[in-house]
């Protein structure tokens, strides 16, 4: 357990590093296009230091904003409260704050930096559907998601694979825009380092936004095993989950404030458009019956 | 030559004697916090049962034996001392307020008390917590346990004061998590 946790912050580095050199090259080709020199090098630098630093210290509030959570009181809800923090009890982390988000899809996510800073948001669907023992395995989730240092590593995936989307798709209209221009001053006069570098920058910046996501989607789908796994012997009582994940399944109302950046986050996919199609490598989730059939092949 | 090759293993094996050594305490702490987070929720539980006790006497005036029971229960949780009577003490404490939630089943107006419905989430709450708290404790005790027991710590975390600690052990049909509806 705590060599996975180690492993998991390593990995989240990682990840800010491999995004941070992302944003830093398409950054660069595109200062390299528009002719700046050195100050544009500097400029793409600064950039990838820059969406690195606000992802660390803002893309959970920013996930919970997109989201449209509140903060919920402990008065509001002892209930979930006493859930919430006897589960954080047996997994030995801090208490997290409770958000919930106002709509009947029932569903489920974990966000924040560390543990001392982690948010656990549901819906009210969630809370009207599920029974105590479905609550405390769909929370138990949650907390081992929070435990195993997922948080970090799943949150700033939306924020920099965002970043990633946005930054590439203004290049790509920007440079097609000047470059249309410039060919118009010179009238074919460019020279042939200037095309290979275009046409490289040109084909990195349509390529990065699709790796971003599918870095994003190939990390959740990983943690949700082991999350469900975790949450199973956290409550000695895999069934819990289980029939939460059947119920959530079977509900057909779409979340309306989940969107493609934040749908892996959630313990289900929001969206409920992928199950079933043949098409792997864009699903958020693993598929749920597998999830199930796992559950349920556990014993204590 | 030989020298420094004997002098290289001899700070080898400190470095690797150090390692062992802090990984101990790191784990021993862990044992420690997990056991204070059992005292906090007995603490908690022990607070509220007096102010239980009032409200269902408010009600249930003559219920003198199941009173007696939870208020013995009670006193023995604050002279426990160790490990095993805190878990016997505990246990007794669970059973008296069982019973005592049995016994409000049988006066309606009680059960639509506010202030009893208020200490019933509470203490469901708070046993649901000893529960998770008592696994979070057994759980480190295991790894701590499992740590001084295997090579190479076996060799040396007994002379340095490493004792195997104990589990909070529960009866038969008490490890489920406490079931209840509302």
């Amino acid at each position: 357990m705590y060599q996975q946790i180690a492993s998991n912050v390593r990995r989240s580095w990682l990840l800010m590093f491999v995004f941070a050199l992302l944003i830093g090259m398409i950054a660069y080709t595109f200062a390299r296009i528009n002719g700046m020199g050195y100050p544009g090098v500097a400029l793409a630098v600064l950039i990838a230091i820059g969406v690195t630093w606000v992802s660390y210290w803002y893309s959970d509030k920013m996930v919970l904003s997109i989201s449209r959570a509140k903060p919920l009181a402990k008065e509001e809800n002892p209930y979930l409260y006493n859930i919430v923090e006897a589960l954080a009890i047996g997994a030995g982390v801090p208490a997290p704050r409770v958000y919930v988000i106002e709509d009947t899809a029932p569903n489920a996510f974990a966000t924040g930096r560390d543990p001392r800073h982690a948010v656990i948001a549901v819906t009210t669907g969630l809370l009207q559907k599920m029974d105590r023992l479905e609550l405390e395995g769909v929370i138990a989730h949650e907390m081992s998601h929070i435990r195993n240092r997922d948080i970090l590593l799943m949150t700033i995936a939306v924020t920099m694979a965002g970043v990633v989307t946005l930054l590439s798709d203004w290049m790509v209209r920007y440079t097609w825009r000047s470059g249309r221009a410039r060919r118009r001053d010179n009238r074919g006069g460019g020279n042939g380092a200037e095309a290979v570098i275009l046409l490289a920058g040109l084909v990195m910046a349509i390529l990065a936004p699709l790796f971003a996501s599918l870095m994003q989607l190939a990390i959740s789908r990983q943690r949700e095993y082991l999350a469900d796994s975790s949450a199973a012997l956290l409550t000695r009582y895999p069934k819990g989950l289980a029939d939460a994940l059947r119920k959530i399944a079977a509900d057909p109302e779409p979340l309306e404030v989940a969107n493609k950046a934040t749908a892996h986050l959630y313990i289900y996919n929001p969206l409920k458009d992928s199950e079933g199609h043949m098409d792997r490598l864009f699903d958020t989730h693993p598929p749920v019956t597998e999830r199930i059939k796992r559950l349920e092949a556990m014993t204590f | 030559m030989t020298v420094w090759v004997v002098l290289g293993l001899l700070a080898l094996l400190a470095v690797i004697g150090i390692a062992a050594y802090n990984s101990l305490v790191v784990s021993k702490n862990r044992v420690e916090n997990a056991w204070s987070q059992i005292d906090v929720q007995l603490k908690r539980r022990n607070d509220l049962v007096p102010n239980l006790v009032e409200t269902v006497k408010g009600y249930a005036a003559h219920e003198h034996d199941t009173f007696e029971m939870v208020t013995k229960a009670r006193a023995q949780m604050v002279g426990a001392g160790n490990v095993a009577e805190q878990a016997q003490a505990s246990n007794q404490l669970s059973q008296a307020l069982k019973s005592l939630f049995a016994v409000a089943e049988a006066y309606p107006e009680l059960k639509a008390n506010q202030n009893f419905l208020m200490l019933q989430e509470e203490l469901a709450g708070i046993e649901n917590k000893i529960a998770y708290a008592r696994q979070f404790y057994n759980d480190s005790v295991l790894r701590f346990n499992a740590s001084i027991q295997s090579f190479p710590n076996v060799l040396f975390a007994r002379s340095m004061g490493f004792s195997e600690k104990k589990y909070f052990e529960v009866p038969e049909g008490e490890r489920e998590v406490p079931k209840v509806k509302f």
